[in-house]
């Protein structure tokens, strides 16, 4: 077992209950050398949503809450709330957080609670058996679309923009260095802080909508279809048309953080 | 000579890290583990530059990779 493994992982909960070749474990694998070069492991809360996501906080040895379907954020913003100084990370999946948990994904961005929010990106149900995610490509067949998704997907990074988070990355498994290095910026930033990870998933998503159940072809996809921020300005839009644009979208300082409102308003009244 | 430990009682058998791997130092091998994965193995060792890929995508967090002067943690991340 890996030293990081060793030192932070529940020992109990192993091996991972993900299937074979899934790309969530890499973005464990990621989050556990981010939480190592910042030193928070004893500092830190984790939240997990429903769904393969909601499993990925629950190896990890520290204070863990396993939610509702959906309200991971909302139960990530209390905790926030209650004790301040936490680092407090939300592990959430395509349909948890912009799908069932939406709304409390555009008010904790509008309101730029100090939270790192992890979103899995794999484009669709993979626990529940492949059904239609909002965030599954326009066209692409899955079991509860067998003729193509007459929906157009959502773009989580633009909503999180749109609704005002501060810190916003995307990255996929293809990328394991520089997700880990967002993870590290995320929890540093102060601010809502959103990192999309794009995530394969050869048991639905592959088998289905990609034609092949081998983790290592969804990878080479993955890795094939990731064009930097940077160079993506120069493309036309037909150019990108199922591309994934990769990197750090935004950081900005300019917002006032939630929690320090929160606890400034009572001083001033001398509550 | 870096030296790369693979757990076989974690892998799952799903090859990402010989794909990712540049210098093409690992194979598969014709050993199951426990729980009937064909597992990795380490084929050519001396070809192994320590960028540590295996180490960062592997899922289950079964492959270490331990640089030559003793060095175990990344420096990446």
């Amino acid at each position: 077992m890996h030293p990081l493994a060793e030192k932070m992982l529940r020992k109990s909960a192993l091996p991972s209950i993900y299937c074979p070749g899934c790309g969530h474990g890499t973005v464990l694998n990621s989050f556990l050398r981010a939480v190592e070069k910042l030193g928070i492991y004893e500092n830190m809360a984790l939240v997990g949503g429903i769904g393969c996501s909601g499993w990925t906080p629950v190896f990890i040895n520290t204070d863990t809450i396993h939610s509702l379907h959906g309200r991971a954020i909302a139960m990530a913003t209390g905790l926030k709330l209650a004790q301040p100084k936490r680092k407090v990370v939300v592990f959430s999946g395509d349909g948890d957080c912009v799908a069932i948990g939406g709304n409390h994904f555009i008010h904790a961005a509008r309101r730029n609670i100090d939270l790192t929010v992890v979103m899995l990106n794999n484009n669709i149900y993979g626990m529940t058996g492949g059904q239609v995610a909002p965030t599954t490509p326009y066209q692409a067949r899955t079991q509860t679309s067998p003729r193509g998704n007459p929906e157009q997907p959502f773009d989580a990074c633009e909503l999180a923009r749109a609704a005002g988070a501060t810190y916003i990355a995307r990255w996929t498994t293809a990328q394991p260095a520089q997700m880990a290095k967002a993870m590290r910026e995320a929890i540093e930033h102060k601010g809502f802080s959103f990192v999309e990870t794009v995530v394969q998933c050869p048991t639905q998503a592959g088998r289905y909508m990609y034609g092949t159940s081998s983790a290592v072809k969804l990878y080479e996809m993955l890795k094939d279809n990731s064009v930097k921020a940077s160079k993506a300005g120069e493309l036309t839009p037909e150019e990108l048309t199922g591309k994934i644009v990769v990197g750090r979208l935004l950081q900005k300082t300019d917002r006032p953080e939630f929690t320090e409102g929160v606890y400034g308003l009572s001083d001033a009244k001398g509550a | 000579m870096n030296r790369i430990e693979i757990d076989n009682d974690f892998c799952k058998g799903c090859h990402l890290c010989i794909a990712v791997c540049p210098q093409e130092v690992l194979e598969i091998s014709k050993v199951r583990s426990g729980k009937g994965y064909l597992v990795p193995r380490v084929a050519r060792v001396d070809d192994c530059t320590g960028c540590l890929q295996c180490e960062m995508t592997c899922p289950d967090l079964s492959i270490t990779v331990i640089h030559d002067k003793g060095k175990k943690e990344a420096d990446h991340a």
